[in-house]
């Protein structure tokens, strides 16, 4: 009897784990931001200088470094990853060839991240470099650009396997409605399955940016590791740059006074906000779905 | 009305081929990746290579045992804390869904799998390293391990919903105490997708980075100790990679190659386990 | 001899090495209801959907033989235009739940992009919704979406729908084993006043419903089509022993 409450506490006790790691994190991001937050306050979301030496922090450049690189990544990989999506929930649901194609996707998702940072290094950025000095702009090589193509085929897998699930769970019925009107299997996957799998892709768009907000590693490999913004849109584009992710990554063991470890704790607690926020959305809509 | 049709019949064969070659580029990036790390890294390996630490920068060898010895013990302690507290807690929850624990631990694993790598390890620098005053390998199994832990859950518990009520109402009426239901009736019968949970969490850790930067840090040496630094596969490649020098190059190359190949065979392995059970994560 | 709407000569369609239909030879009159009958499996709704060719969308499926509309084979016709002139109405009520009612009904001329007038549309819908026997009861919320209709209307809407296209034949799977009593029989008195303009071929497990709408019922068994005659022929004295069996319940 005995050992059948200890067993029974103890599941309760790992559950409550859960709980405290969770809070904990939290608090520690909050409470090491803490020296930042008070001294810079809320201007260091926009400010534009971030200066160690000059202990001057404005988090505007990583803001849009991040956002740049993610929405850039997400616009590149949308249509693959519908494409793949669309091909082995409805065109090929079974078989080598699709068996082949979703190996091939879950292996992209396997493969590690600071392993696609160096075959970028090494591969990408030569002709990356190449095709600015054939455009005009100044040819780093690394940049906001080169880091999106490469963080665009990290994220594809995420999208496309939830995006099979969903259009796999369209309900026959509806569809051989649609059939049997004499519509084409172009016009069924239009106006049937896109519709009807609408919020649930969106919730794969959700999952798959807040993949890319957390990358860190091949980012850092290869966005190029500046503070400073450029002037033009092609400039900041095709220059380097910095997220939040590979900021952090980059900084932190030199971080050697309070303000400035605090002002890079500070990126790590509004990245923590801002995909935990956007993974708890796209969770939701799933559930919804499949619950429906 | 025929032409209309043709014109329609044609914009869908046209639209599927469209689809197909959209999907099948995926397979392109893959094939390139991977022929390059095996072409660069191939020529790396060999047992020089798989015993001997770095050189120092300008000699020429050296390899990377340090690295290959830091992954496995890093891995084996986040394994050895991730796997019992993940087990249980997702038996927790599949065995106790209404209540009040259950949904705000499930939030919670929600919320741990969001989590950046990058972030986990910035809040075990100051759970870990800072009070033990050094960076250190456990520091690093604990980052790793928070990372293991929501994949394990989820499919711990995933797994167990699966079971027959039956099964435990069996064993519950023979009058075996709860414990012993779980652990010796439960468990072995999910055994397969358990464990294939597990073989999925780690091979998604194995290769990770960010959360070892300021925690395991990394070490030229080969070291056991695991309240000192140690290196790990994807931490040497991040380092040397990004090193001017073309030895260190190469060494990155090839841990690259092992890591390749690890990840691959970690992978593969997990399908053959899943066969089995359909595990959704 | 008449000339026939829907013709079969040995035909014959597989589910990969399932021979489900086996040398089917029937010819179908025009302006008639004809039920389709037989134990679980033996053949009568793959059958049906091959004449609408819906069978050919399962893949690992094939078809041999004859199976014409009117004279043209219907398997080197495009199927979209079988589809046209054939429609189908199924089991379960399945109208377009992000669609209104009126957007159902009109559904099989905006799903193939065809561009027609408002007033076009108007009369389109009102009429297919008056011949379903709907109309009365939907007028004044066409715009509201069609989930909110009882089984029975949903599977009227489902007809609607079907007869918006103006096709020569609707094929029926089992169109009343999903619902209540009193909306089964306002479909079965719907089939006699719609086969004034179309052909109905309706597959239904129920022989008292096969007797009361049928002008002729068609008896399948194993795959085989059995027996073919006038309804009350066939039920009062039956020429097959397998048909005998069957009706008095012997398999079933």
């Amino acid at each position: 009897m005995k050992w059948e409450t200890v067993f029974k506490r103890l599941l309760i006790a790992m559950s409550v784990a859960l709980v405290i790691i969770v809070a904990g994190i939290l608090i520690t991001l909050i409470v090491q931001s803490m020296p930042s937050i008070k001294s810079l306050g809320l201007g260091y979301l926009w400010g534009k200088v971030w200066d160690p030496v000059q202990n001057i922090y404005g988090a505007y450049p990583f803001l849009l470094g991040t956002l740049l690189t993610s929405f850039t990544a997400l616009i590149i990989s949308i249509p693959f990853s519908y494409a793949i999506a669309i091909y082995l929930g409805e065109y090929n649901t079974r078989g080598w060839l699709s068996d082949l194609l979703k190996n091939t996707v879950e292996l992209i998702a396997a493969v590690p991240s600071v392993i696609y940072g160096f075959w970028g290094l090494f591969v990408l950025v030569p002709i990356v470099r190449s095709l600015e000095m054939k455009i005009g702009v100044a040819p780093y090589g690394v940049g906001v650009f080169t880091s999106s193509l490469v963080l665009a085929v990290m994220i594809i897998p995420y999208a496309a396997s939830l995006g099979t699930s969903l259009i796999r769970m369209v309900p026959s019925p509806l569809k051989e409605g649609a059939y049997a009107l004499g519509a084409t299997r172009f016009e069924v996957i239009r106006s049937v399955i896109l519709p009807y799998t609408r919020s649930g892709l969106f919730a794969g768009i959700l999952l798959s940016v807040g993949r890319a907000l957390g990358e860190t590693m091949a980012v850092a490999m290869l966005i190029g590791n500046t503070t400073t913004l450029g002037n033009t849109f092609k400039e900041i584009f095709f220059g380097p740059g910095n997220t939040m992710a590979s900021v952090i990554a980059s900084q932190f063991t030199e971080a050697d006074h309070t303000v400035y470890l605090s002002a890079l704790i500070e990126l790590g607690l509004v990245l923590f906000f801002v995909t935990v926020i956007i993974n708890l959305i796209g969770k939701r809509i799933i559930t919804k779905y499949t619950n429906n | 009305m025929e032409a209309r049709i043709r014109i329609r019949n044609t914009k869908s064969v046209v639209f599927k081929w469209i689809i197909i070659l959209l999907a099948f580029m995926i397979t392109i990036p893959l094939i390139v990746i991977l022929v390059y790390i095996i072409k660069q890294g191939v020529m790396q390996v060999n047992w020089h290579f798989l015993t001997n630490v770095p050189a120092p920068v300008g000699e020429p060898g050296g390899g990377i045992s340090n690295a290959l010895v830091g992954s496995i013990i890093i891995v084996a302690m986040s394994s050895m804390i991730a796997i019992p507290i993940g087990m249980l807690a997702g038996i927790y929850l599949s065995e106790n869904p209404g209540t009040r624990l259950a949904h705000y631990s499930g939030l919670c694993v929600d919320i741990l799998q969001g989590v950046p790598s990058i972030v986990v390890g910035i809040v075990v620098y100051f759970w870990v390293v800072k009070p033990l005053g050094t960076f250190s390998a456990i520091s690093g199994s604990i980052a790793l391990a928070m990372m293991m832990m929501p994949i394990v859950i989820r499919s711990t518990e995933q797994t167990v919903k699966l079971l027959p009520d039956t099964l435990k109402e069996a064993a519950l009426s023979l009058g075996v105490p709860y414990h012993r239901v779980i652990l010796k009736v439960i468990i072995p019968c999910g055994f397969s997708g358990i464990l294939s949970g597990i073989m999925l969490s780690v091979a998604r850790i194995v290769g990770e980075t960010a959360p070892l930067l300021f925690t395991a840090f990394g070490n030229p040496y080969l070291s056991t100790s695991i309240t000192k630094p140690m290196q790990s596969l994807p931490l040497l490649i991040f380092n040397y990679a990004t090193s001017p020098y073309d030895d260190w190059h190469n060494l990155a190359w090839g841990a690259s190659f092992m890591l390749l190949m690890l990840v691959l065979i970690l992978n593969i392995s997990t399908k053959l386990v899943t066969r089995k059970w359909n595990i959704q994560l | 001899m008449e000339h026939s709407v829907v013709s079969a000569t040995k035909f014959n369609a597989w589910f990969g090495d399932n021979h489900a239909v086996k040398d089917v030879s029937i010819r179908i009159d025009k302006n008639q209801v004809i039920a389709v009958m037989g134990p679980s499996g033996c053949g009568k709704t793959t059958f049906l959907r091959c004449i609408n060719r819906m069978h050919e969308l399962i893949p690992g499926t094939r078809t041999e033989g004859s199976l014409k509309l009117y004279d043209d084979e219907i398997y080197t016709m495009n199927p979209i235009y079988v589809r046209y002139k054939i429609g189908m109405v199924f089991q379960r009520p399945n109208p377009f739940p992000n669609l209104s009612i009126y957007d159902n009904v009109i559904a099989g001329y905006k799903l193939n992009g065809l561009k027609m007038t408002k007033a076009d549309m108007n009369a389109i819908v009102e009429k297919s919704l008056t011949s379903a026997a709907l109309w009365n009861e939907v007028k004044d919320s066409l715009h509201k979406k069609g989930t909110f209709l009882s089984g029975g209307q949903q599977q009227r809407l489902c007809i609607a729908r079907a007869i918006a296209m103006e096709p020569e034949v609707i094929l029926f799977d089992e169109p009343t084993s999903a619902l209540d009593p009193i909306s089964t029989s306002s479909i079965e008195t719907l089939f006699h006043e719609l086969k004034a303009n179309y052909t109905l071929i309706i597959v239904t497990h129920n022989m008292q419903q096969a007797a009361r709408v049928s002008d002729k019922t068609a008896f399948f068994y194993l795959g085989e089509l059995v027996e073919f005659d006038n309804t009350k022929q066939m039920f009062t004295a039956p020429k097959d022993v397998r048909t005998q069996n069957y009706i008095t319940g012997r398999f079933s």
